[in-house]
């Protein structure tokens, strides 16, 4: 009797797990297929789900207005560079304010926060004044640069917090067997913080290739991501969804498929130090 | 794979046979109309023309346009050579020193051929700060086969009585048809762009002669009271979120029987490619109440040059071609004469071959005629702009008195709070900009 609970309430979570996945994958889903639709079918009400009249003419024009590689290339640069410079910032920072705290560190924890409290535009002028002088407007560099500082609190934090679930004792326990500090990082500490360092990588990753005010305010032509490839498509006099759907799709296609490949870390590192 | 390595190596031997003359590079700031994307396809025929320039274009949704132009141009960063602005910015940026004065578009470009109001719209102490590149006024779209089965007659210039009767007799909500579809969404370039061209025709204006708020004038409330009833009883669901777009996609399905909106829409509705009523729209000038005033709007997308570009001779040429008689003669003779920008050029509305495939095009020109944004309002005002007032303020106060007006539409608020909060807002903000104390 028992086991049958058991199987019904299996079902029963495992309908409710594919429902809610299903629900929040639906936007997405819904972006691809208005893609294929015609603008007066991607506009129509009420809307079609599957049966309308499949096109890839959004695609065809996509392709041929604007430069999809060029832009790709520029979005995998921009947010690769700025991602590995801040962990190469961050992971150092966030060790040290883990494993040997002073009085200040959570002041200075929460003063790198509060820098993320202020809304972008605010500094927008001053900034711009400044890569117009440095000549860093339109520039990968100057994307990398200001992306990456845009995420290092958040990445400081995030690894402060996995670097705190490690245990003390563990780094005692190996020391005490006499491991140097090398072997000490390398077979106790790294096997340990390589989830939570994973799920960083890619959330800052995600978060940098998404940015979409200063990419779209600091870029014109050479340095500009795919952010202003999306914001081209969008149209005061006419309809556009469904280009803009085709050219949203294209934007996401790449940090889609990572995720769906890293999911296994994505998921380990974002439930690290839940069950304890 | 193989296909790519021979883009690739393509690419590469064009890079390296590239002429070695001294290149201007333009950068041209646009929008994503499909007047605009016609501009940057036929790019090639300028730069055949003038080898020594080569035109690059960032294409932008409006909004973002709007704040990283004026970021750069504010800052001189000099990204853009060549800007696409309305008729809105003109005059703020051209008494800013923003704007360089095109003075040498050549002796060929016949600047009296402009039309008389856009060309003021873009003009400051008789000099021109941008080029027209396409205009538009606003007017009402109707299914003349509805107004047929209902015996009804549009009138050429309708008053507003008449509008919410026809609206109110047509409307079939049974069968999905609406009376009539109207803006709703909040913004100063949206619902406000609608409402404020409505309150011209009803005698009401934002400031009086000393900058002081209007919106507690019986003109207002007039206003809108017959908007926000006349939608309520004629106007289709959700309208508080229906824009240019939602409204031309309404029309063009058929569930809308009337239409006031920009005159641009007129070569889509018309489109049977696109509209499913292509054959059954008429036009007429948008609704007035006798007071020497119709609704109607006035905008053109106009190309400027920042004064920050240091290549204001070769955008000055780009400008010139871009807007010709020339240009027109072009995009006729590659995409037909029904996809020439409207709204520009006195000739363009005596050419027979336009006129042909243009029915919309007499009431155009007859809308274009009828705004003008240096007298806008039956009272007298302080500010220039037809729906709007050229102030750099009016954006912020145009988006706020919006979100009110929206508010009201969809029932959650009453039309009197909504008008004494537009009220109160636009106060605030005026005294804070130092028009009022």
């Amino acid at each position: 009797m028992a086991r049958m609970v058991t199987t019904r309430n299996k079902v029963i979570s495992t309908a409710a797990a594919w429902l809610a996945g299903f629900l929040i994958f639906f936007p997405i889903l819904w972006m691809v297929l208005a893609s294929f639709k015609t603008e007066l079918e991607a506009f129509a009400i009420p809307p079609s789900f599957l049966f309308f009249h499949w096109t890839t003419e959004n695609y065809v024009t996509v392709q041929e207005r604007s430069d999809y590689l060029h832009h790709a290339l520029n979005s995998i640069i921009i947010a690769g560079g700025s991602t590995l410079i801040a962990m190469l910032i961050a992971i150092p920072a966030a060790w040290s304010m883990a494993f040997s705290p002073t009085k200040r560190t959570k002041d200075v924890l929460l003063w790198m926060l509060s820098t993320k409290m202020m809304p972008p535009v605010g500094v927008l002028v001053p900034i711009y004044l400044i890569f117009r002088t440095v000549g860093l407007l339109d520039t990968r560099s100057g994307l990398i640069f200001i992306l990456c500082l845009g995420n290092l609190p958040i990445v400081i934090w995030m690894l402060f917090t996995y670097f705190k679930e490690i245990p003390k004792d563990i780094l005692e326990a190996a020391r005490m067997d006499g491991a140097t500090i090398g072997r000490e990082l390398i077979y106790v500490l790294t096997p340990m913080a390589v989830p939570g360092l994973a799920s960083t990588l890619l959330l800052n990753l995600i978060l940098a290739w998404n940015e979409a005010f200063w990419t779209l305010n600091l870029s014109t032509l050479e340095a500009a991501p795919l952010t202003v490839f999306i914001a081209s498509y969008s149209s005061p006099e006419g309809l556009f969804w469904a280009k803009l759907s085709a050219a949203s799709t294209l934007a996401i296609a790449p940090i889609l498929v990572l995720g769906w490949f890293s999911q296994r870390q994505l998921v380990r590192g974002l439930t690290f130090g839940a069950v304890k | 794979m193989k296909n790519v390595l021979c883009a690739v190596a393509g690419a590469a031997s064009l890079l390296i046979s590239a002429p070695s003359i001294a290149q201007t590079t333009l950068t041209v700031a646009t929008v994503n109309n499909s007047d605009m994307i016609r501009m940057q396809g036929l790019t090639s025929e300028f730069t055949a023309k003038n080898p020594d320039i080569t035109v690059k274009w960032v294409t932008l949704e409006e909004n973002v346009l709007r704040q990283r132009v004026t970021t750069d141009i504010a800052t001189k960063g000099g990204q853009f050579d060549v800007l696409t602005i309305g008729t809105y910015e003109v005059p703020i940026w051209a008494k800013k020193s923003w704007l360089v004065p095109l003075d040498k578009l050549g002796a060929d470009y016949d600047v009296g051929d402009l039309l008389p109001k856009i060309k003021d719209a873009v003009s400051v102490d008789g000099k021109l700060y941008a080029a027209p590149f396409y205009g538009e006024s606003s007017m009402v779209m109707y299914r003349t086969d509805l107004f047929d089965k209902a015996g009804l007659k549009m009138p050429e210039s309708p008053t507003w009585d008449f509008v919410v009767d026809a609206a109110k007799k047509l409307t079939d909500k049974a069968g999905g048809v609406y009376g009539i579809c109207l803006r709703g969404k909040a913004g100063w370039g949206e619902n406000m762009a609608f409402l404020t061209a409505m309150s011209n025709s009803f005698g009401a204006r934002w400031f009086d002669e000393k900058w002081e708020p209007q919106f507690n004038s019986p003109e207002w409330k007039k206003t809108l009271t017959t908007y926000v009833d006349l939608m309520k009883q004629a106007g289709p669901p959700g309208a508080s979120s229906n824009g240019f777009n939602e409204n031309l996609a309404l029309f063009s399905a058929g569930k809308c029987a009337m239409w006031i909106d920009a005159t641009v829409a007129a070569s889509m509705v018309t489109n049977p490619k696109d509209s499913k009523v292509a054959d059954k729209v008429g036009f007429a000038l948008a609704p007035n109440t006798g007071l020497g005033k119709n609704a109607n709007w006035l905008w053109a997308w106009s190309l400027a040059i920042p004064a920050g570009s240091k290549k204001v001779d070769a955008a000055e040429k780009f400008i010139a071609w871009a807007t010709s008689k020339d240009y027109t003669k072009l995009v006729a003779s590659k995409e037909g004469w029904s996809n020439v920008p409207p709204g520009t050029r006195t000739s363009l509305y005596k050419n027979p071959d336009y006129l042909k495939v243009a029915p919309f095009a007499k009431l155009t020109l007859a809308s274009i005629d009828a705004a003008d944004p240096n007298k806008p309002t039956v009272k007298p005002v302080p500010y220039v702009g037809v729906q709007y007032a050229a102030i750099p303020e009016f954006q912020g106060i145009g988006t706020q008195v919006g979100q009110q007006f929206s508010a009201a539409l969809s029932g959650s608020t009453s039309v009197d709070a909504a008008l004494s909060a537009a009220q109160s807002a636009t106060e605030r903000e005026m005294k804070r900009a130092g028009y009022i104390k």
